[in-house]
C-alpha cells in the first residue's frame, strides 16, 4: 500500500517558509487502526463478559480489591492491547506510506463494532442466565 | 460551602475535568475547522498551531484523567454492595429518597426502584457510559498525535484534517454520552 508523494507547499505556500520534511504516513496510520482496535477491544470485552461468568470474575480480578468489578479489567485489557497495537503497527509502519483511506476505513469498521459492543442492549442480549 | 471527599471527587470528575475537556474540544475543533491554505500568514500558522497543539493534547489528558478517576475513585463508591441483607438486595434502601453511605449505594439506590422506576438509569445509563467513556481518551489521543505528528502540513491536506475532525468529534461524542448519563445519575442518585 503506497501513497503519492505530497507536494504541501503547492497548496499552501505559507508552509514553505517552514522548511517542512516529508514525513511519512505509517506514524499516523499506525495510531488511527490502533485506536480503532482499542475502542473494538472494549466492545468486545465488555459483550464477552456478559456471556461468560468465568471471564467475568477473571477480569474483576484486575481490580486489585479496590471496588471496580469486572469494569477493571475490561477498560485495562482494552488499553493494554491499544498501546501493543499501536506499538507492533507504529514499527512496522514508521517508514512506510500505507494507504491513509483504506486504513482510517479499517478502522473506522473496528471502531463501530467497538461501539456496539458498549451498548446495553447489545451485550446484555448475550448475557449468560 | 463545604463538600465531602466523595463529593468532591465527583466534582473533579464530572464538572471540573468534563468542562476543560469541554473548552479543549470547542477551542481544538474550530481551530481544525478554520484551516484552510492561503488564509494564514507564517507567523498565523505558527501561532494557530502552538493553540492547537495544547488544545489537542490537553483534551487528551482530561479524557484520561476523566476516566481514570472515574473508575478507580468514583465508581467504587457508586457500586458498593452496602443494601443486601439476607435475600434482600434492596433492604438497606427502604424508605429512603436518596442513596445512604452506610446502607445503600447510588447502585443500590438505582436498583431498588424504592423511589419511581429508576432501575433503567443503572442497567441502561451507568451500564452505557462505563463501557463507552473509555472510548473517548484512545480517540483523543490518537487524534492528538496525528495533529502534533503532521502539525502545519494538515493544512495542505483537507481529507486527514478530516479525519481529525471525525476522531475528535467522536471522542467528544463518547464523552458526552458519558458525561450527560453521569450528570442525570448524580441527581437521582447523588454520590455522597
Amino acid at each position: 500500500m503506497e501513497t503519492a508523494p505530497h507536494h504541501d507547499e503547492a497548496v499552501a505556500p505559507e508552509l514553505a517558509e517552514l522548511g517542512l520534511t516529508e514525513k511519512p504516513d505509517g506514524p499516523a496510520a499506525a495510531a488511527m487502526l490502533a485506536a480503532g482496535i482499542g475502542v473494538f477491544l472494549l466492545g468486545l470485552l465488555t459483550t464477552l463478559a456478559a456471556a461468560s461468568p468465568s471471564l467475568n470474575d477473571w477480569l474483576r480480578s484486575w481490580e486489585w480489591g479496590r471496588g471496580v468489578g469486572p469494569l477493571a479489567g475490561k477498560t485495562t485489557v482494552a488499553v493494554i492491547g491499544w498501546l501493543l497495537a499501536w506499538v507492533v503497527l507504529h514499527l512496522v509502519w514508521r517508514r512506510s506510506n500505507p494507504n491513509l483511506r483504506t486504513v482510517f476505513t479499517i478502522a473506522v469498521i473496528f471502531g463501530l463494532l467497538g461501539a456496539i459492543g458498549t451498548f446495553p442492549t447489545f451485550f446484555e442480549a448475550f448475557a449468560s442466565e | 460551602m463545604e463538600l465531602a471527599t466523595r463529593e468532591t471527587w465527583a466534582v473533579i470528575h464530572g464538572l471540573i475535568l468534563g468542562t476543560i475537556y469541554l473548552l479543549a474540544f470547542s477551542g481544538g475543533l474550530a481551530e481544525l475547522w478554520s484551516l484552510h491554505p492561503g488564509w494564514e500568514s507564517l507567523q498565523g500558522v505558527r501561532r494557530r498551531f502552538r493553540r492547537l497543539y495544547v488544545g489537542a493534547t490537553t483534551m487528551a489528558v482530561t479524557a484520561w484523567l476523566t476516566v481514570i478517576t472515574g473508575t478507580w475513585i468514583v465508581y467504587p463508591w457508586y457500586r458498593e454492595p452496602l443494601a443486601v441483607q439476607g435475600e434482600d438486595p434492596s433492604a438497606g434502601c427502604q424508605e429512603l429518597t436518596l442513596p445512604d453511605p452506610e446502607t445503600c449505594s447510588p447502585r443500590d439506590f438505582l436498583l431498588s426502584n424504592v423511589r419511581g422506576e429508576t432501575e433503567a438509569w443503572h442497567t441502561f445509563g451507568m451500564e452505557w457510559k462505563e463501557h463507552v467513556a473509555w472510548a473517548a481518551p484512545i480517540l483523543a489521543t490518537a487524534a492528538a498525535f496525528i495533529v502534533l505528528y503532521y502539525g502545519p502540513r494538515l493544512i495542505s491536506r483537507p481529507w486527514l484534517r478530516a479525519v481529525v475532525i471525525v476522531m475528535f468529534v467522536a471522542a467528544f461524542a463518547a464523552a458526552a454520552v458519558a458525561g450527560a448519563f453521569g450528570a442525570f445519575i448524580t441527581k437521582v442518585a447523588p454520590i455522597s
